[in-house]
């Protein structure tokens, strides 16, 4: 009885099911970036690839945004249905990797020269035992401010270069009447905001070792209990109505001059860019006080998956145009981040990005060019977001000293190591 | 199923008497089981397959990726130590204190309200038929239009503080949407205003399902209003509390949505149910066994609640 319903039900569900083969000529690409300037810098690299001869097809995510995005790919390589290639963010590209799923680039890597054009520290995202698994798109960078120039005239302010400057600043702003710290209470701004003030207290060689290498001793010293009481005095700066606010929404408040500064990373740019407001006359852009000369960053990769051998060509094609001089500069004036690879010309730029350029270079060189934690470039999502509990539930008061911040900070990490 | 087994059985004989009637008799019998066949089929793989998955993960050590290697219950344990961790508050701690305080409030109070509102619309009153469908109208909305509509209803600096300080009461203070403590209670009020019309319509169904010569013999002996509803209507209603609390209770455990919508998490992760818990877990963290292990815990809970109740109810009671 129940075996001939199995049987009935295996018939009923088979039709269901039809093989489907993609196109060989066409670049199947999942992503994100959907919103009016995101989507129209992609149209450059759309029709750089129709000029050879490729069509692009963007994969459907329902609900939009990077997790619906992460939960579709995951579906999708599990049922063995690879795209071309997927809009991917650090540890996940490792994370795919490692489950054997991603295809090989090298020899498009060596012909092109990434090797030396790429700065080391996205490689260790990129490239995967010796393989090119990724096609960096950009480099942000969080250490910034964003400060609106009419509301600093107006205080007298000036570029703060040390934390202590940055206080009194606010400090200014705050006497003038006006909200002096704009930010959008979710953890992952807070803890963005919180990169930035362990760089400036502690240092780029604690950041390192504390952020991206997770030593132990480093994470419960002094200078993170020290971090996390710069944070909190920073924390006394924003309005009362913070809590839960998107970031955009942030930026909004320092691009009306209801607000002074943002703590954010760069892409905020795109945000002035939407409101027609230019670097130097509307707005400002500094390092976060005390972290010049260090860039902390994350990076949007296209991941690349094993396709099937018909589909490699269009692959590469991809992976050469996303690397292509031309579209790094074209793409990244827009998105409000830099090119990934640091021998492109920065004459299309704004002052922030050529600056953004320079430091970039300058920070591959030194060695200080570090991931944030906060936005999954200093270690895996599980620690990441461990973190981000921790300082959002410092800054909302659910952990309510510094001593104990540190200690559920390392409890938290060694939990989710 | 064995009903259908015994009907087969019986028929067999007629088949074999006449040889020209039997394959379309056959596939008479079969068409029932054919159009039960799909989803019979979703449930078992899509539910209980899926459970018996699940369970199978929680004990694994699955990272990013479904891992099938049996490494034992770390992930329970992990959750069995969170469960003590409440100052500072763990998130798993959070969540499960939040399921209680919301759980409780959500169901106690959509069928207080339920009930009262029916009783009133009950009272024979004109304008019944306009009346109805807008308290029942929140039920049509998804909890995404709710959450969103009360987000800005309830934040400080666009909804009700705002509009109330223009309107010159400037002492008025409400930020429950902002404040740890009380973010969960915002998610209670958004979800009662959604759920208690709904609870309304089917209490009104069962009043109107009463026998109205009960009620006359009741007035007649001399019940008082209050009596009447305390002693008769209120039991009456016995099965409808049931039917109540078990679509109240299953969208309580699965208000996923709602937090996100309302709160997006609340001020450091305080408005979290389990549900978000496990989603964050899962999807976010890349700890599919912890998320596999919340989930199962969520599901051992709603059994440990309902079926209990379901038994008590649903068995046959001693005449």
């Amino acid at each position: 009885m129940l075996r001939k319903l199995l049987i009935g039900t295996a018939l009923a569900t088979s039709f269901a099911f039809s093989a489907h083969a993609a196109d060989v000529k066409e670049v199947q690409m999942l992503h994100w970036w959907t919103s009016g300037g995101e989507a129209a810098a992609l149209n450059v690299l759309k029709q750089d690839l129709a000029k050879e001869g490729y069509a692009w097809k963007d994969v459907p995510v329902a609900g939009g945004g990077g997790d619906a995005a992460m939960t579709a790919l995951k579906a999708m390589v599990a049922a063995g249905n690879y795209p071309t290639a997927s809009q991917m963010l650090g540890y996940t590209v490792l994370d795919y990797a490692a489950a054997g799923v991603m295809g090989d680039l090298t020899e498009t890597a060596k012909k092109e020269g990434w090797d030396k054009s790429v700065p080391a520290a996205l490689q260790k995202f990129s490239v995967y035992n010796g393989k090119w698994v990724a096609a960096p798109v950009n480099v942000h960078s969080v250490n910034w401010l964003w400060i609106n120039k009419a509301v600093m005239d107006k205080i007298g302010g000036t570029e703060p270069k040390t934390f202590d400057d940055f206080i009194a600043l606010l400090d200014k702003a705050k006497a003038a009447g006006v909200i002096p710290l704009a930010l959008g209470g979710q953890n992952w701004q807070e803890a963005t905001m919180f990169d930035s003030v362990v760089l400036s207290t502690g240092g780029p060689e604690f950041y390192k070792k504390a952020m991206n290498d997770l030593d132990e001793d480093s994470l419960k010293s002094d200078t993170m209990k020290k971090s996390f009481d710069n944070l909190a005095k920073l924390v006394k700066y924003v309005d009362p109505n913070f809590s839960g606010r998107d970031w955009n929404l942030a930026t909004a408040m320092v691009i009306k001059g209801d607000a002074l500064v943002q703590v954010m990373g760069d892409w905020a740019k795109g945000e002035f860019h939407a409101a027609k407001k230019t670097p130097g006359t509307d707005f400002l852009c500094y390092r976060f006080p005390g972290t010049d000369g260090s860039v902390i960053y994350n990076s949007d990769m296209f991941g690349m998956f094993n396709v099937p051998e018909d589909r490699k060509a269009a692959q590469v094609a991809l992976a050469t145009a996303t690397l292509s001089k031309s579209f790094q500069s074209a793409f990244n004036v827009v998105k409000g981040s830099v090119p990934a690879r640091t021998d492109v010309p920065d004459t299309d730029f704004d002052a922030c990005g050529k600056k953004g350029i320079a430091d970039l270079k300058k920070a591959n060189e030194g060695g200080t060019l570090f991931g944030s934690l906060a936005q999954g470039y200093g270690a895996p999502p599980a620690v990441a977001n461990a973190y981000k509990d921790v300082v959002s539930k410092f800054v909302h008061g659910q952990i309510k000293s510094s001593d104990e911040a540190v200690t559920e900070l390392v409890k938290a990490i060694d939990d989710a190591k | 199923m064995s009903t259908v087994a015994e009907t087969q059985i019986k028929l067999t004989p007629e088949h074999d008497a006449r040889p020209g009637a039997s394959v379309r008799s056959r596939l008479q019998d079969l068409l029932p089981k054919i159009v039960l066949a799909p989803s019979f089929a979703a449930t078992i793989v899509f539910v209980y397959g899926f459970i018996l998955w699940t369970i199978y993960l929680s004990f694994t050590n699955s990272k990013t990726f479904p891992s099938y290697d049996i490494t034992g219950a770390r992930a329970y344990q992990r959750l069995w130590r969170w469960t003590f961790e409440s100052d500072p508050p763990s998130s798993w701690y959070t969540s499960i204190t939040n399921m209680g305080i919301f759980g409780f409030l959500y169901i106690l109070i959509c069928l207080a309200l339920g009930l009262f509102l029916a009783i009133l619309l009950d009272q024979k009153i004109r304008g019944e038929g306009v009346l109805r469908p807008i308290y029942l109208y929140p039920m049509a909305l998804s909890f995404i239009v709710t959450g969103v509509a009360w987000k800005w209803f309830l934040d400080p600096g666009l909804g009700l503080e705002q509009t109330l300080h223009q309107w010159g009461w400037t002492s008025f203070h409400f930020d429950w949407i902002k404040n740890k403590d009380f973010v969960i209670y915002t998610v209670v009020i958004a979800g009662v205003w959604q759920a208690s019309g709904f609870i309304m319509a089917m209490f009104l169904a069962g009043l109107r399902g009463i026998d109205g010569e009960i009620m006359k013999a009741a007035q007649i002996d001399g019940a008082s209003t209050f009596q009447l509803y305390r002693r008769i209507v209120i039991p009456l209603l016995r099965p409808v509390f049931l039917s109540a609390f078990i679509v109240l209770a299953h969208l309580a455990i699965k208000s996923y949505d709602l937090v996100v919508a309302l709160t997006s998490g609340g001020p450091g992760g305080s408005a979290w149910l389990p549900s978000n818990f496990m989603y964050e877990f899962t999807f976010k963290r890349n700890e599919m066994a912890v998320g596999s292990a919340s989930a199962v815990i969520m599901l051992m809970t709603l059994t440990a609640i309902i079926v209990p109740y379901l038994y008590s109810e649903l068995r046959e009671k001693p005449r």
